[in-house]
């Protein structure tokens, strides 16, 4: 029988959702060229949502059976994940409308996705994850392919879907294991068999890889990181911003919440593989980085290299003593390069002047001298992307680190320190270009993308000077563990 | 705890045996009088023209994603129905909210124009 209080545990996720149905229905009725009001519409739709998670974070439900959980950690997350979804229908106003693209069903789908992420956070049964999972991605493959003439769209959002369903089919066959190695799909269910000893080890063990390999494309990780570029390059500029902030938290939400609640007995087997994923990722992401002339492809690969970073200070997932380090340090990270990759995107999207054409770092040449307000903010995202000392970057990554120097994966934090120290580079290179180069740019500047990256900027500034707010959030925002 | 699966692991066995002892049985034993009427896909039906990928109109396609969206309601419909008595109101409510969804689905297709045929 479903009691208020189940409804109030997932109520800002319902919020989203029958925001969004009712949005498609009224958008029928706005005429194409004010689209505007269905922008507006969605942005006070996760507003309302925004303010409903505020006010029931603190508790702790487990709702529906069980189904689905609230705690910190889901609400911490579900403020990420609403305030990207405004940022992101900030960015996109003008330039879908600059693309020729301006669709009111643009917005519904990012709520849909919106919805799924929310409901990945709180999702407390394996089922209920593969759902999740379901409805964030199906939106998102329609957004990547949302400019249907442009072959670079169609290409990205072809290869999303194929690589993406097929990481869902992991997901579902780790889960179908973990069925068969239990009996239980629900987390308190399984994590009392494996207490109480009486699960199939080797069964659990691959539907936890499995389920490893789902996430990890979620959240580009090498070797699953392959679509990364191509999607990103192709996709909407202001989805790929989108996505490159919200869904990867949203990979990592469901890999925090999966791994530290069913699979701390699996650590012994997991950690090694983690140890490898985490290396790989930083030193691939960032060297071919290095290598980028594209911007938007650049943004990939420094997307891949900070997912590294992050699994960096999870690979001690099963050391009970630092899992609480890991959290606050994962959420603070997610929230600084949230911040960062937002600006930056945002001025990708200035720049950008015609569709799949990406930005070349000639592009940037003379920006920083006729447009210095840019030149600074993006000097800002840059130093604070490379972990400059004293930037909000370079606090995500002191944390990041100390955790796993804590849990004793010293050769781990010195990969990190190297590449990080090589990712300098490439993100330098792109403020020499703006700064040293010589050029005449002509960009028009959309108030609210103005508005974003002078927030977002801003933010960076004022976050490297109190780093210890949002720490001090993310370490009360803990995961109910069994 | 495997054992149970048996009679379906027989089954399978059984069904693969006909299936491949019926097939070999045919050719090895059944008279073979090839000829131009033999060798046709249809044997007794009509003459096929043309390659079998030919192009198909798209309107079909959206009329089976249509389909599947109202296939699904009744799939979900005829269960609740058999048993609509035993769950009362709150069955009743939650049907109306999942047949208030997909109508959003109806009413979008229905003003986009995709029930018409031109």
């Amino acid at each position: 029988m479903t009691r208020m209080i189940d409804i109030y545990s997932i109520l800002p996720v319902m919020i989203v959702a029958g925001w969004a149905l009712l949005l498609l229905v009224v958008d029928l009725w706005i005429p194409r060229h004010r689209k505007g009001i269905t922008a507006l519409l969605a942005a006070i739709g996760l507003a309302i949502a925004l303010g409903f998670v505020l006010a029931s974070s603190g508790n702790t439900i487990l709702g529906f059976n069980q189904m689905v959980v609230l705690d910190g950690f889901s609400s911490f997350m579900q403020v990420l994940f609403l305030v990207s979804g405004m940022v992101a229908v900030a960015l996109a106003y003008d330039y879908i409308q600059r693309m020729n693209i301006n669709h009111g069903e643009f917005y519904v789908l990012m709520m849909f996705s919106i919805a799924g992420m929310m409901l990945m956070s709180q999702a407390y049964n394996l089922l209920m994850v593969f759902l999740a999972l379901e409805l964030l991605s199906i939106p998102l493959y329609v957004l990547t392919g949302f400019a249907r003439t442009r072959l670079e769209s169609e290409e990205a959002s072809l290869k999303y879907f194929l690589l993406g369903a097929f990481a869902s089919g992991f997901v579902l066959y780790g889960t179908a294991l973990i069925f068969s190695a239990t009996g239980q799909l629900d987390f308190v269910g399984i994590a009392a068999v494996v207490t109480a000893g009486s699960a199939n080890s080797v069964l659990f063990l691959i539907g936890a890889a499995l389920l490893l390999v789902g996430f990890g494309f979620k959240i580009a990780a090498v070797p699953f990181q392959m679509w990364t570029p191509d999607v990103y390059q192709g996709a909407p500029t202001p989805v790929t911003a989108f996505m490159s902030v919200a869904v990867k938290a949203a990979g990592f939400a469901a890999l925090m919440r999966v791994f530290l609640v069913l699979f701390p007995s699996l650590s012994e087997h997991l950690t090694p593989i983690l140890w490898v994923m985490a290396a790989l990722t930083m030193i691939v992401g960032n060297i071919v980085a290095l290598a980028q002339n594209n911007i938007k492809r650049m943004l990939a690969y420094s997307a891949i290299a900070h997912a590294g970073y992050i699994l960096m200070a999870f690979v001690a997932f099963g050391n009970g003593e630092v899992v609480g380090n890991t959290v606050a340090a994962t959420l603070f990270y997610l929230v600084a390069y949230g911040l960062t990759s937002f600006g930056a995107w945002a001025l990708v999207i200035v720049i950008e002047r015609e569709y799949g054409k990406g930005i070349l770092l000639d592009d940037l040449a003379g920006i920083g001298k006729h447009y210095p307000w840019l030149g600074v903010a993006m000097l800002v995202f840059m130093l604070s992307f490379a972990g400059v000392p004293l930037t909000m970057g370079f606090w995500g990554k002191f944390y990041l680190f100390r955790t796993a120097v804590q849990a004793g994966y010293i050769g781990l934090a010195i990969i990190g320190l190297l590449t990080s120290v090589a990712s300098a580079y490439y993100y330098l290179r792109v403020v020499v270009y703006m700064f040293m180069k010589p050029g005449e740019p002509k960009l028009q500047i959309n108030p609210w993308v103005s508005l974003v990256i002078g927030v977002a900027a801003l933010a960076v500034l004022l976050l490297s000077l109190i780093p210890w707010t949002i720490l001090e959030l993310a370490s009360r925002a803990v995961l109910l563990l069994q | 705890m495997l054992m149970e699966f048996l009679p379906l692991l027989i089954i399978l066995l059984l069904a693969v045996f006909i299936g491949v002892f019926v097939v070999v049985l045919g050719s090895t034993f059944g008279p073979k009088r090839p000829g131009q009427r033999k060798n046709s896909p249809y044997e007794s039906g009509m003459v096929p023209y043309g390659p079998a990928k030919r192009r198909i109109s798209v309107r079909y396609y959206l009329i089976a994603v249509l389909f599947i969206l109202f296939d699904i309601e009744v799939v979900f419909l005829v269960p609740w129905a058999v048993v609509v008595r035993q769950i009362g109101v709150p069955g009743l409510v939650f049907m109306i909210i999942f047949v208030l969804i997909l109508e959003v689905a109806h009413l979008y297709a229905w003003k986009k124009g995709a029930l018409e045929w031109d």
